[in-house]
């Protein structure tokens, strides 16, 4: 086991590498000087902005600069903006209200979608559960920018229930941009949930559990609820990674300082180190969601081993 | 601890007249999208302790389901039961309520499955599904439970018990695995054990060893023994007696010595001469002609007349009864005479 966790750390690396070698090499190539796009409409003094070219190794050719930033990022240093703010400084806040925002949604996505596609199954073909898949249709219709904008003016503004922006209410801040960024997930989750559980009481093995003479309530809850949970663990591990990615339009709408709102006014300042220190950590996030999932997995299915 | 069984029930002991299990013109229907399937058609036959019956047919003639029917494992929608008793010790559990009949289903009436692969829990280990038993049935301890789990794979013969408890169900071999839903089956000593073809799924040499274990088993606790099979050599060396299957309904009962010495059916006769015999080697094997019967449009008359080559005129309009052709012995043919005396000659 620890041979395959150490196995799928060193393959690691040549994604790390090849994902900050590509943003990296995009944003060098983004038209405009950034250190014109730092001092905005200022003019400024030339001498400085050779120091800074030269500090910076602006005058360098990509594959240089690439590798003072790989040296550094070895070294545990994201490097410094060109205003000289450490990037691991940026990250350290900004990540944290992102992380916030992607937990709130995940914890929403797994106990709203895989209730509602549970509840779904047990009433697999009637009403209840016709009412489900059509609220899920819905919900994945919509774009998040109208979820978002519609919820926060009724339960924001209108009833006042939660705060309309900022992060100045604490995880109650949370609870409203949550939702709205799970909302699409919840709507798959619940459809995949409520699938994966009615095929499961197809299975041979329930009708086995049911021979036995077991109460209902233990032939769904353990029987088939263990085996129905595990392609759902998988969704939502990979499902972490969207959401943290995909934060940037509800940042924006609900005002959240964090990594979406950063990475925008990044790219615009052509601030390479914070750019592709922020895609470093989020592919390292990626990574780790998915070698937790894949341990996770042979956890819950014994039939897989990882040597 | 929880009761062993509830008062609506009679506990084990002299039963009179009344055989132990007895299913009694049930009939069993599914509704489906093509139509109303009838599975099953007016089955009945008996069994009681100590006794083996094998219950004969083509795939798709009604075994399963009327097995189903008995431990109350269909799923009800899509099937239905419009007619029809199974009396375990002279109640009819069809109409007992579901509390009571819980207490029968895998405690007093078991069940296993063909492919045992697919039957046991993946992501349990076998010690605590066949613990189960003990833990949901009988309020036993997990320790008391894995030790009982121990002694039933013992008692199954699986090499190594004590080890292999913790193991879970891939890591065993087709053979152990069978073993291991028999052992989880007889946990609670049921009265009856409904073998639904237990080996199919199994090299002929496995075969054979699964079956001496049943016979085994069975002598050791006096309990009833129903084997579905579509294999009628599988059951020649086990069985007391043989109840054929065609489109849902019996269509022979007798008792195995008779069936073997001379079918008093058409279709019995076919399946007799399809078993490979030592003396035929290289020859061709017989095969009954024609295909299973379409449950959505069943045949005029005898349902098996397509298939027949005793058949007369009066075969396609007139559906044979039941015939009591002996004591021990009946046959849904109106030739059935005919088919005697050419098996005879
Ligand atoms: N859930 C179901 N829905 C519709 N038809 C069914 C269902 N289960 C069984 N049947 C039909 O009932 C018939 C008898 O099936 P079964 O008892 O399994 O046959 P076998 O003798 O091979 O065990 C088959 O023709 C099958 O198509
Ligand atoms: S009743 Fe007629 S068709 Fe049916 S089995 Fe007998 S002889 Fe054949
Ligand atoms: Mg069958």
């Amino acid at each position: 086991m620890s041979r395959y966790i150490i196995r799928r750390l060193i393959q690691a690396i040549p994604v790390l590498l090849g994902a900050t070698l590509l943003i990296y090499a995009i944003v060098f190539a983004l038209p405009g000087d950034p250190i014109a796009a730092l001092m905005g409409e200022k003019r400024m003094d030339p001498n400085l902005v050779d120091i800074m070219r030269e500090q910076y190794h602006l005058n360098d050719p990509f594959l240089v600069q690439y590798w003072y930033y790989l040296v550094g990022l070895f070294g545990g240093d994201f490097g410094k903006t060109f205003a000289g703010v450490p990037v691991t400084d940026i990250m350290a806040g900004k990540f944290q209200v992102t992380i916030n925002l992607a937990m709130t949604a995940l914890v929403m996505e797994a106990v709203i979608g895989v209730g509602l596609g549970l509840y779904a199954a047990l009433r697999h073909g009637r009403a209840q559960d016709s009412m489900v898949l059509a609220s899920t249709l819905v919900l994945i219709s919509i774009p998040t920018l109208v979820t978002g904008f519609v919820l926060q003016l009724l339960l924001g503004v209108k009833v006042g229930l939660f705060p309309v922006a900022g992060v100045t209410d604490g995880w109650r801040s949370y609870l409203l941009p949550g939702f709205v960024l799970a909302g699409t997930s919840i709507a798959y989750l619940t459809r995949l949930t409520r699938t994966s559980l009615v095929e499961t009481l197809r299975a041979d093995y329930i009708r086995t559990a049911v021979a036995k003479g077991l109460p209902r309530r233990r032939v769904v809850g353990r029987h088939a609820l263990r085996n129905a949970l595990i392609p759902l663990i998988t969704y939502l591990g990979a499902d972490l990674g969207t959401l943290m990615g995909g934060a940037v339009i509800t940042e924006t709408i609900f005002n959240l300082p964090g990594i979406g709102q950063q990475l925008f006014s990044s790219v615009y300042l052509r601030e390479q180190s914070v750019v592709v220190g922020i895609v470093t950590v989020l592919v390292l996030i990626y990574i780790l969601a998915n070698l937790i999932v894949d341990l996770l997995y042979a956890v819950l299915d014994p039939r897989i081993r990882y040597e | 601890m929880k009761k062993t069984s509830t008062s609506v029930l009679p506990a084990g002991g002299a039963l009179g007249d009344e055989p132990l299990l007895a299913v009694d013109d049930l009939h069993v229907e599914f509704v489906t999208r093509q139509g109303v399937v009838k599975a099953v058609n007016g089955v009945s036959y008996s069994l009681n302790p100590g006794e083996t019956l094998a219950v004969l047919g083509e795939s798709g003639s009604g075994k399963s389901v009327t097995a189903q029917a008995i431990m109350g494992i269909l799923d009800m929608p899509p099937a239905r039961i419009p007619r029809g008793e199974v009396r375990f010790r002279g109640t009819d559990l069809l109409r007992l309520p579901e509390d009571a009949r819980s207490q029968v289903r895998g405690q007093r009436v078991a069940m296993i499955f063909q492919d045992a692969l697919s039957a046991l829990n993946p992501v349990f280990t076998v010690g605590s599904q066949i613990g189960e038993m003990f833990r949901v049935h009988r309020g036993a301890s997990r320790r008391d439970a894995e030790k009982k789990a121990v002694e039933l794979m013992d008692r199954v013969r699986i090499p190594g018990a004590r080890q292999r408890v913790h193991d879970y169900p891939h890591q065993f071999s087709g053979g152990m695995r069978q073993r291991i839903m028999i052992a989880m089956s007889i946990a609670l000593d049921p009265e009856v054990l409904i073998a639904d073809e237990p080996t199919t799924a199994l090299d002929v040499t496995v075969q054979a060893q699964i079956m001496e274990l049943l016979a085994e088993l069975q002598r050791e606790s006096n309990m009833g023994l129903i084997l579905i099979t579509h294999d009628l050599g599988v059951v020649a060396d086990v069985a007391d007696k043989i109840a054929v299957m065609y489109g849902g309904r019996i269509v022979e009962n007798a008792l195995v010595h008779d069936i073997y010495r001379a079918p008093a059916h058409p279709y019995t006769k076919g399946l007799l001469d399809s078993i490979p015999r030592v003396d035929q080697k290289g020859q061709e094997l017989y095969a009954i002609k024609g295909m299973p019967p379409n449950l959505l449009a069943m045949p005029s008359g005898c349902a098996f007349h397509p298939r027949c080559p005793y058949r007369q005129d009066n075969c396609v309009t007139e559906a044979p009864p039941l015939y009591e052709i002996g004591p021990t012995r009946s046959s849904a043919c109106h030739y059935w005479r005919e088919v005697l005396d050419g098996s005879h000659g």
